[in-house]
This record gives C-alpha cells, sequence and structure tokens, in this order.
C-alpha cells in the first residue's frame, strides 16, 4: 500500500530542476498588463483630494482605476463585507490600496503607483490596543467570555497568587512566493483566474462579485503556492478581483504580484496579543483556577479575527485540566494592516498564555516546571497502555469513576478522551535526558556569569476542525480511464505541506495500484465546487477521505461488473499489488479498466466528506469544536549572553503525534519546518510600527526570519508510534499547525537562562528578542 | 532612460543577444526576455536567495543586479544544473532527503550549494549551515536541506574518488 510509505513531495523532481510553475511562471499572452495599487500614506482620515494626472501620464500606463470605477461590489472581505478594494473615500491603515494602475509591465505599474498627490483630512489613528480600548473601537458588541466553574472564587482561595500581563507579538507570514494572481477573459464573459491562494472558492466567490457575474462564470485554478501559512487564506482576494476588473475593462490578460516591501506593507499578519492572567495554584503545585484577559489586535478589517480570538481562548488550557477558568476576549479594531489567519489560528497565543501561567508558577512555587505541567495534565483515557502506541477506540466508551479522576473536560465542555500526553511526555523527556541536562545547566550556570543556559519542556494539545462547523466539508473527483491511469482531483491546494501526494498515495491505496498511476491536478473550481480553504490542518483529514469515498464508489463498480463476468461474488475481486485478483483469475488493473469500459461501467465519480460528531455553539462557548486532538511535545536548550542579549538554540528534541502517519518523510517535515517557525515567531521576528503607523520593518533587511545558520546545532525529531482514536484517514491526525507551537519550548527556555542572572521571575515579553533579553537580563540582574 | 545598451550573455551555455535598458535588472532579463523561470523572485533585496545564479564562478542575487553589469558573463541557473532525466547529485539529493516543501527556495537554493560544493567538496554541518544562510527557506527548518547537502558531497566525492 501507498500509505505510510515515506515518499518524496510530488512535485520534487519539477522543484529540483526549476520547471515547477509558480502563478509568476504562467507563461502569458502577448499583450498581458499589469498591475500595481497606489496605497495610503496615513494611518486614518478622509481623502479630500486625489490628483492622478502623473500618474495617467506615467510611462506605460493604460488605466488607472479608483472606488467610483468599478463597476459592482467594491469588497474582498472574507467575513463581513467590510473591506472595500479601493478605499471609498476614507483610509484605515498606511498601505491600505486607494487606486489600481493598469500599465505594461510590473515596474511601470509600480513607478506610476507612486506619483499621485493625495490630500488626507488626517484623523487620530487607534496604533495600539490600549487606544483602541480606550475608544472602545472593536468588533462585535462587546468582550466573549467563556468560562468554567467560578473562576474568581477559586483563586481567591487558593495558597499561591500570581499575576501578570505580557505582550506577544504578531507575525509576517514571510511565504517566499508573495501574493500574486493573473486573470484571462474568456469569451463569454467570464473569467479564467489563476491565483495563489489557499482558498480558491473563495477567490471564485469575490471575483464573481466584482464582475456582475454568477460563479459559473469565474474558474480559478491553483497548482501550487510558494508557501501559505494562512497568508493565502484571504489576503490574495485583493490581487484576484483586480485582475478580473482590470482584465474586464481592457479585454486583456491582466496579472499582478506584489512587490515583497508592498506584500508586507499590505497584507495582515499573525494577530499581536496582550495576555493578562490571575492563577491560583495549591502548595502542590495544581491549579485551582485561572482568568485570562486577552486584548487582540484584529487590525482595521474584521477578516477572519473572530474565528482566531476564539480559538486562541479555545486553547487556553492547552494540555491542562483547570478546574475553574475565565477567558475574556476584546477583539480591537486598530489602524493597522487587518491580521489575518496564521499557522495556528490564534491557536498558538492562547497556549503561549497557558504555558506562561506554568513556568511562570513553577518559579514561584520552586517546583520542577516539567513536574508542575505533570500534576496538571487531563488524565489519559482510562484504556490507555502503560506503554506504546494506543489502540484505537471509541470516544463514548465510558470511563471507570474514581475520586482520584480529573474533571476531563474542557473549559468548554468537550471531554478529552484520546489524551495522549502522559506517553508522549514520558518519552521524550526520556529520549532527550532531560532531568540530567536540566541538573548539569544548573552546574554550568553556577560557574558562568555573562552566559547562562537553559531548558525547557512543553506540550501541545491541539484542537482539529474548523470551529465554522460547515467548512468541516470536502469534496473529490476521480477518473480511472481505460488504460488504467488514474484522474484525481479534490478541494484541497497544494503550498509545501505534501497534501497533493498524500491524497495520491490515499487513491492509490484504494485502488491497490502504484503511485506512479495516479495523476495529479490543478485544484480547480470547475472540478470541485463549494470547497473550505486549505486550513486548519483539515487538508489530509477532509480531502483524503473524499478521496476515498470517490475511489471505493468506482472500486465497488469495478468489483461488481468483475465479478459478474467471472461469475464470482463482488467480495471475491481484490484490489491488490497493481493486480486485479478474481477468485483465481488475476489480471492487469489496466485490463479491469478496460472490461469495465467496454462494459460500459461508469469510471468516473465523486467523493465527499463532512466531519462527523462536531456540535459548537461559538456565543455560549459550548459544545465539541473539535473531532480529536493532535498533540505532541519539545524540549529545547538554549544558550544567552547578558552582555548582548544574543542567543542560540543548542538542541531540541521533539516527540509529535501525527496518529498513523499517511507519510512519515512529508510528517516530519512539517513538524521541523513548524518548530523553527514557531521558535522565529517569539525569538527574533519582530514587527514594528513607527508613531504614524508605518511598518518599519517591510522586508527581510529589517524583519528576521529564521536562516539555516539560525537551525538548532542538535534537532531530533520523531513522530510518536500511535494512531488516531477517531476514525480519520488510515487513523492519521492532522500536522500543518500543531507543531508549530511546539516552538514555545525555545521561548520558555530562553525564560529559564534569563532567571539564571538573578532570583526574580524574568517576565519576558514575546518575540524575546536579543534587546528583550539583555534588558530583562538586566532588571534579574539588579533584583528587579 | 531608453538609452539601450547592446548586451551579450551566456546562459547555461547558450548564446544571447539583445538590447536592454542598463537598469533592468537581470532577474527580469531571465525570466521575462529568456523565460527562464527556475530563478525565482522573493525580495527583490538580495536577503532572500530564491534568485541565486551562478556568475563566472561566484554565486549572485540576480535580483539586485543590472543585466548591464553581467554584459560578456557566463551564467547558469538551475536550469543548466540538470534536467529531470539527469539530475545532479544535489538535485538527487534535494529529492530524497526531502529537502523542499513549497520549493520555490529550491532553484537558488540548489544553485547556491552547488558552488559552496565546488568551494569546499566536504564541510561540516557547521559550514554548510553559514555557507547556506543567505539563502532563506520558511518551510522545512533547514534540517533536510543540510542532509542535502551532506548526502550530495558525501555521493560526488565517492564518485570522484571511483574515478580517480
Amino acid at each position: 500500500m501507498s500509505v505510510s510509505k515515506p515518499l518524496p513531495h510530488d512535485a520534487a523532481a519539477l522543484h529540483v530542476t526549476g520547471q515547477a510553475r509558480y502563478v509568476d511562471d504562467i507563461p502569458t499572452p502577448r499583450g498581458t498588463l499589469h498591475l500595481a495599487f497606489g496605497l495610503s500614506q496615513i494611518a486614518r482620515g478622509r481623502i479630500t483630494a486625489m490628483d492622478l494626472a502623473q500618474v495617467r501620464s506615467s510611462p506605460g500606463v493604460v488605466a488607472v482605476l479608483t472606488a467610483n470605477d468599478l463597476p459592482f461590489d467594491n469588497d474582498v472581505s472574507p467575513s463581513l463585507h467590510d473591506e472595500p478594494l479601493l478605499a471609498k473615500g476614507e483610509v484605515f491603515y498606511v498601505g491600505q490600496p486607494v487606486f489600481l494602475v493598469v500599465a505594461r509591465s510590473h515596474r511601470a505599474a509600480r513607478v506610476a503607483a507612486r506619483r499621485a498627490e493625495i490630500r488626507y483630512a488626517e484623523e487620530e489613528a487607534l496604533l495600539t490596543v490600549d487606544a483602541a480600548l480606550a475608544a472602545n473601537s472593536r468588533f462585535e458588541d462587546g468582550p466573549r467570555i467563556y468560562h468554567k466553574g467560578d473562576a474568581e472564587a477559586a483563586i481567591a482561595g487558593s495558597a499561591h497568587v500570581i499575576e501578570d500581563s505580557f505582550e506577544i507579538g504578531g507575525q509576517e507570514h514571510f511565504y517566499l512566493e508573495g501574493q500574486a494572481a493573473l486573470a484571462m477573459p474568456q469569451e463569454d464573459g467570464g473569467m479564467l483566474v489563476n491565483s495563489s491562494t489557499q482558498h480558491p472558492t473563495e477567490i471564485q466567490h469575490k471575483v464573481a462579485e466584482a464582475i456582475g457575474l454568477p460563479m459559473h462564470a469565474v474558474r480559478v485554478e491553483i497548482r501550487r503556492m510558494g508557501g501559505g501559512f494562512g497568508g493565502k487564506e484571504s489576503q490574495g482576494n485583493a490581487l484576484a478581483v483586480a485582475c478580473a476588473i482590470a482584465a474586464r475593462q481592457t479585454g486583456k490578460c491582466c496579472k499582478m504580484r506584489y512587490d515583497r516591501d508592498d506584500d508586507m506593507t499590505i497584507t495582515g499578519k499573525r494577530h499581536a496579543f496582550r495576555i493578562s492572567y490571575r492563577a491560583g495554584f495549591e502548595a502542590g503545585g495544581r491549579i485551582t483556577g485561572v482568568s485570562f484577559t486577552h486584548l487582540v489586535d484584529c487590525g482595521w478589517a474584521q477578516d477572519l479575527s473572530l474565528p482566531v480570538a476564539d480559538r486562541a481562548m479555545l486553547h487556553s488550557d492547552n494540555a491542562y485540566a483547570i478546574p475553574a477558568i475565565r477567558i475574556e476576549s476584546h477583539r480591537l479594531k486598530t489602524n493597522l494592516q487587518s491580521a489575518t489567519a496564521y499557522r495556528g489560528f490564534g491557536g498558538p497565543q492562547g497556549m503561549v498564555g497557558i504555558e506562561r501561567v506554568m513556568d511562570h508558577a513553577a518559579h514561584v512555587l520552586q517546583i520542577d516546571p516539567v513536574e508542575l505541567r505533570l500534576r496538571n495534565y487531563y488524565d489519559a483515557p482510562s484504556d490507555a497502555p502503560a506503554e506504546g502506541g494506543a489502540a484505537p477506540r471509541s470516544a463514548t466508551v465510558p470511563r471507570g469513576i474514581s475520586e482520584k479522576m480529573k474533571d476531563n473536560s474542557t473549559p468548554y465542555g468537550m471531554e478529552v478522551t484520546d489524551f495522549e500526553l502522559h506517553e508522549i511526555t514520558a518519552q521524550l523527556l526520556e529520549s532527550s535526558d532531560y532531568a540530567r541536562r536540566r541538573r548539569d545547566i544548573s552546574e554550568w550556570n553556577a560557574d558562568n556569569d555573562r552566559l547562562k543556559r537553559g531548558i525547557a519542556f512543553s506540550p501541545v494539545k491541539f484542537g482539529i476542525s474548523f470551529t465554522l462547523t460547515h467548512l468541516n466539508q470536502a469534496g473529490a473527483l476521480v477518473h480511472v480511464y481505460q488504460d488504467g491511469s488514474i484522474h484525481l482531483n479534490h478541494g484541497g491546494t497544494e503550498m509545501g505541506q505534501g497534501l497533493f501526494q498524500k491524497v495520491a498515495q490515499v487513491a492509490a491505496s484504494r485502488f491497490g495500484v502504484d503511485l506512479n498511476r495516479v495523476k495529479i491536478t490543478a485544484t480547480d473550481t470547475a472540478k470541485v465546487p463549494n470547497t473550505s480553504a486549505t486550513a486548519a490542518s483539515s487538508g489530509s483529514d477532509l480531502n483524503g477521505m473524499a478521496v476515498k469515498a470517490a475511489c471505493d464508489t468506482i472500486r465497488d463498480r469495478m468489483a461488481a461488473h468483475l465479478g459478474e463476468v467471472y461469475q464470482q461474488p463482488a467480495s471475491a475481486v481484490v484490489f491488490q499489488g497493481d493486480r486485479v485478483r478474481i477468485a483465481e483469475t488475476e489480471i492487469t488493473f489496466e485490463t479491469a479498466a478496460m472490461m469495465c469500459y467496454t462494459g460500459r461501467i461508469s469510471l468516473s465519480a465523486t467523493g465527499f466528506y463532512k466531519t462527523p460528531a462536531l456540535d459548537w455553539d461559538r456565543i455560549k462557548g459550548k459544545g465539541r469544536p473539535f473531532f480529536y486532538f493532535a498533540y505532541g511535545a519539545a524540549v529545547t536548550e538554549v544558550i544567552v549572553d547578558r552582555l548582548t542579549g544574543e542567543n542560540r538554540i543548542l538542541r531540541t528534541d521533539i516527540l509529535h503525534d501525527a496518529g498513523a502517519s499517511l507519510n512519515p518523510a512529508l510528517d516530519i517535515g512539517q513538524v521541523e519546518g513548524a518548530y523553527v517557525q514557531g521558535a522565529g515567531w517569539l525569538t527574533t521576528e519582530e514587527l514594528k510600527w513607527d508613531g504614524s503607523g508605518r511598518l518599519r520593518t517591510h522586508a527581510p533587511s529589517t524583519y528576521k526570519i529564521p536562516a539555516c545558520s539560525d537551525r538548532p546545532d542538535v534537532f531530533n525529531v520523531a513522530l510518536y508510534d500511535g494512531q488516531n482514536r477517531e476514525d480519520t484517514i488510515y487513523r492519521s491526525k492532522a500536522v500543518g499547525e500543531p507543531p508549530f507551537m511546539l516552538g514555545i519550548s525555545a521561548w520558555l527556555a530562553l525564560s529559564h537562562a534569563v532567571g539564571a542572572f538573578g532570583a526574580g521571575y524574568p517576565h519576558l515579553n514575546a518575540p524575546a528578542t536579543a534587546e528583550e533579553i539583555w534588558r530583562r537580563a538586566e532588571r534579574i540582574q539588579d533584583g528587579v | 532612460m531608453s538609452t539601450k545598451m547592446h548586451i551579450k550573455l551566456t546562459v547555461n551555455g547558450k548564446n544571447e543577444e539583445f538590447l536592454a535598458e542598463p537598469r533592468e535588472l537581470l532577474i527580469y532579463t531571465l525570466r521575462e526576455r529568456l523565460n527562464i523561470t527556475g530563478p525565482h523572485i522573493g525580495c527583490e533585496t538580495s536577503h532572500c536567495g530564491a534568485c541565486t545564479v551562478t556568475i563566472g564562478g561566484k554565486s549572485v542575487k540576480a535580483c539586485t543586479m543590472f543585466v548591464a553589469q553581467a554584459n560578456g558573463a557566463e551564467i547558469t541557473t538551475i536550469e543548466g544544473i540538470g534536467s529531470p532525466d539527469d539530475l545532479h547529485p544535489l538535485q538527487t539529493a534535494f529529492k530524497e532527503h526531502h529537502g523542499l516543501q513549497c520549493g520555490y527556495c529550491t532553484p537558488g537554493m540548489i544553485t547556491r550549494a552547488t558552488k559552496l560544493l565546488e568551494e569546499n567538496p566536504d564541510p561540516t554541518e557547521e559550514e554548510i549551515r553559514f555557507g547556506m544562510a543567505g539563502n532563506l527557506c520558511r518551510c522545512t527548518g533547514y534540517q533536510n536541506i543540510v542532509k542535502s547537502i551532506k548526502a550530495a558531497a558525501a555521493e560526488m566525492n565517492a564518485a570522484k574518488e571511483a574515478a580517480e
């Protein structure tokens, strides 16, 4: 069977030879026009005059469009209809598109876009969460509050109470391929759009609205992205819509690619949070209650901020059974880029909150941070094996009632029935030699004044499913041709995660054929309609199941027909080893396909899947938003320099739960990449805006993502030997986002190292840049 | 501004001759004039390395070099390093050792790695990490990229020894 094999990425041979095509590599017809936006230069105000004469007369310019020139809907929002493609008289952030230049070259368009003279009546911009809170500038009427028990009462009666407030910065996606789209007008007024998007159906929807046609007139195709990470879930809408409108008006093929600086200036990023907490602990380390307040910087438009902020609340427990909890979440509207989806979708911020509480409490209670965490873990399922892999079981098997059992329900009332972390933690602590290294580090730190080392463990429990329940559906289209070759299409998009290969492995396994019979094709809204974004780590869970359904439909038809021909029951027909066996007879798969074709059997089928068992009320904050949880844990060791704040990751050990992996090589790649990206978020990646709301870190020269030389010196990554207890595709688990949060261990290790400079708690903010580390080390050494 | 220069280049062994504005950037020459789209545009400020090519034996970021500066030069891009039917050992290694995910950085990464292994045929892991620090990847976390380069170096050194 193809599933579970560590096969290379499906397009690896094309990538290594430079032949893999991205949107910007697609050959375009002669006369293709290029687009650029003219951007707002202020953070908030009314446009009082706009002189575009210099733009129009700039060499190579074909057309210049403003909001008044848009024939139909002027909106590119994925949610609230609050995000005009081109500003309607008012601007809300520095970088907001105000007008659109259509020119004969990319450069001509960009040069012209800088020649506008726009006058504004400036208004006071809200550039911080404090300013937004003071002005009551927010999405939704007031804060969302989820709670379980009476947190304040529980905290008040505790032996130890800790409280603090800290900042968590946002994060630029820095997909290596910037946003890009290409629109080709069709003969009947329709539009063919190639877009670097995680969400082709939404591109189709927004383009159709913008050119005043039904969705059937717009076809969106995407073979691959050069990275997405959530940044291409909604942020590609503007480019695709602009291209389609310009293509309609000029009759020419139109292409738009953001230059990197424009990309970083215009598009949304990960939500920055301020988290305040108050938590109570018993003397023995058991948490009694915790109260969180999240101030979420959503930027100027709603985009996906509500579900992002919800998911942060839903991960405020992480791995811990907390008897009483209250989470208050303010979704604040500021005059910055509209924060958007980013790997983890708010989960990482929520998780950093509770991990900070655990870190702080371990310091105050003088308990080893791992021991403290273990005492607060959710209970393992009652049938969990003492060692080794977990057997699948139904989520509804009742557990024995024991006084020792914790209340294993989450703050939102979902029972945790698949908690793998006891076993994962035990294995990882042993393989990483945590206890000995922690002792060694204490000794080493005692002998060193300027350099200190730190080590930290952190677990991940991440909920899998879109919290907007209706998004948990997927479709597929499979054809078997008369020569035995198989054409595969589904609603998921490929952004490097290896989805296409995993799903092809599923298809090959269902037909029992070699993988090279299966042709992977571009995602296409004309083949599979009404798809959800490839997001929430759900790509292989949803699309794998849809493809399985389609393959099984065809296989069952083939089995019935071949059984009839050979006078055997359909159950006697076996698809295996690239052949088909019917009782004693064995034929090739292509012979089987040809026989079915001549026997007038349909060899094409659609497949559909919807995730079962979900039931979620986001206003009440109660129900089962997730089908299951994915788990993982990491131990990171770092070293810091007190005089400069300079720091390095010395060693990382990870054990991650991908269920019964569909492809261990691709999954390990996801884990490694996610960890490094997560550690980057919490260490070097710092977004800075100036006092006028202008993003100053708008290029890799000033925004530091991890480089090859920043990788941990020792990096041990393994997959946990288990399988999903829920009935997912071959019992695998989603792996796109969960390992991102393993990077939290790097931030905690820095906290441990900085703490070694004095007796106090370091109170690190995130990102813990060299400057932040230096500041905290100075303070702690001074006994502040 | 419109004074055009007569430019001659040898790209992947093929002679090219054309008139171009001196300020035309080499990456546009390659991608738009010559339809060589393996080198990608990532940051346009020479930080990410997606556009890395080899010019006169050196790794160069084609996004910040004027075509006029490259006049007369011999240029090798990923397309000149190997083809799907005839892969360079580095290309095989990146494929087999999963040294890529989205693939956007891969052409520049491999092009840079060919020079790294010429400069230092048997690099340590540390030397690979610092030798490749000018090429960014946002997907892999670099572990498999380093692994791929090590594997290719071993393969190439073994082939060299066998030939000697």
